[in-house]
């Protein structure tokens, strides 16, 4: 019973479709289709350390570490700009922010 | 051996139910609690795997700055949250169908794919007996990948600039204080001395 990689690739890939689930289901609040993009980042830093520590490489740790910031910054301006939309608007439905028409 | 698959077990089955209760829950401020339950037992996977550093850097910088923040703006904004759960059965079957043939290609992947053979020979990261994952961690960052580190430093600065001019706003008609006027301020400007009449007053 010993745990493999795709053990890992495994609970990584219900994380993901988990994470794309998760928008579709709840596409009107933009709060939630946030948790569902960390969640897939999450997926996919689970992917990238677990590859690197099978394979012994730690360049996948690293670029890890990038994901993780870079999904810290997306959150924090995401935020910022659901803050502003309900300040200006007084809804976060994602249907009612349409002001470029698109 | 037994233990760590156990664990393995345990983590990954927590860390999916609670992912799948973030997407499914009613209340958002409890969806953003199962997130951080399911970035916790991610933690511990990190930490089965061996990379240590990423487990605390999840915990630390994941649980403690950004769920946070996704806490603090769910409580602060007024939203009225069933309204926006309106849809939630109309949406469900097209969703369900992309996540499960999503799912399906991951899993046909999984089966399929096969490590290059000469992968093991090339590896640059030193054994765990030598040096730890962190110190290992860091002599790698910091000297091959050193302007990688810098541009992740950058985008924070970025990202930190942005989410203030934002949010920053001042509010019309707010009397705020001005230290250069208060400094400014002679006597002539604050007092006056008046000459009363007896009798008559001030008009």
């Amino acid at each position: 019973m010993t745990i493999s990689l795709s053990h890992y690739l495994t609970v990584a890939a219900i994380l993901f479709t988990l994470g794309i689930f998760g928008i579709f289901l709840n596409r009107k609040n933009v709060i939630v289709i946030l948790m569902s993009v960390e969640l897939m980042l999450l997926a996919v830093n689970l992917n990238l350390v677990a590859f690197s520590s099978f394979h012994r490489d730690l360049v996948g740790q690293v670029f890890a570490l990038i994901v993780l910031t870079v999904a810290a910054a997306e959150a924090a301006i995401g935020l910022a700009l659901v803050v502003v939309t309900f300040r200006n608007r007084g809804t976060i439905d994602v249907a009612e922010i349409d002001l470029l028409k698109g | 051996m037994m233990l760590s698959a156990l664990f393995f077990y345990l983590f990954a089955g927590v860390c999916v139910a609670s992912a799948f209760m973030v997407i499914a829950v009613k209340n958002p401020v409890h969806a953003v609690l199962f997130l951080i339950l399911a970035f916790f037992n991610a933690a511990g996977l990190f930490v089965l795997l061996g990379a240590e550093f990423l487990a605390m850097i999840l915990v630390v910088v994941y649980v403690g700055a950004v769920m946070v923040l996704f806490l603090f703006v769910v409580m602060m904004l007024d939203v009225d949250f069933a309204e926006l759960r309106a849809g939630f059965l109309k949406y469900l079957p097209v969703g369900a169908t992309v996540g499960i043939l999503l799912l399906v290609e991951l899993i046909f992947i999984l089966g399929a794919w096969a490590t290059a053979p000469d992968i093991a020979s090339q590896s640059p990261s030193p054994p765990a007996s030598q040096m730890s994952n962190t110190a290992a961690l860091g002599q790698i960052l910091y000297t091959r990948y050193v302007y990688l580190f810098e541009a992740a430093g950058l985008i924070l600065l970025v990202a930190m600039i942005g989410a203030i001019v934002l949010t920053l706003h001042h509010k019309e008609g707010v009397r705020r204080q001005s230290v250069a006027r208060q400094v400014a301020r002679t006597r002539e400007m604050a007092v006056e001395v008046v000459e009363v009449e007896t009798g008559r007053g001030l008009t």
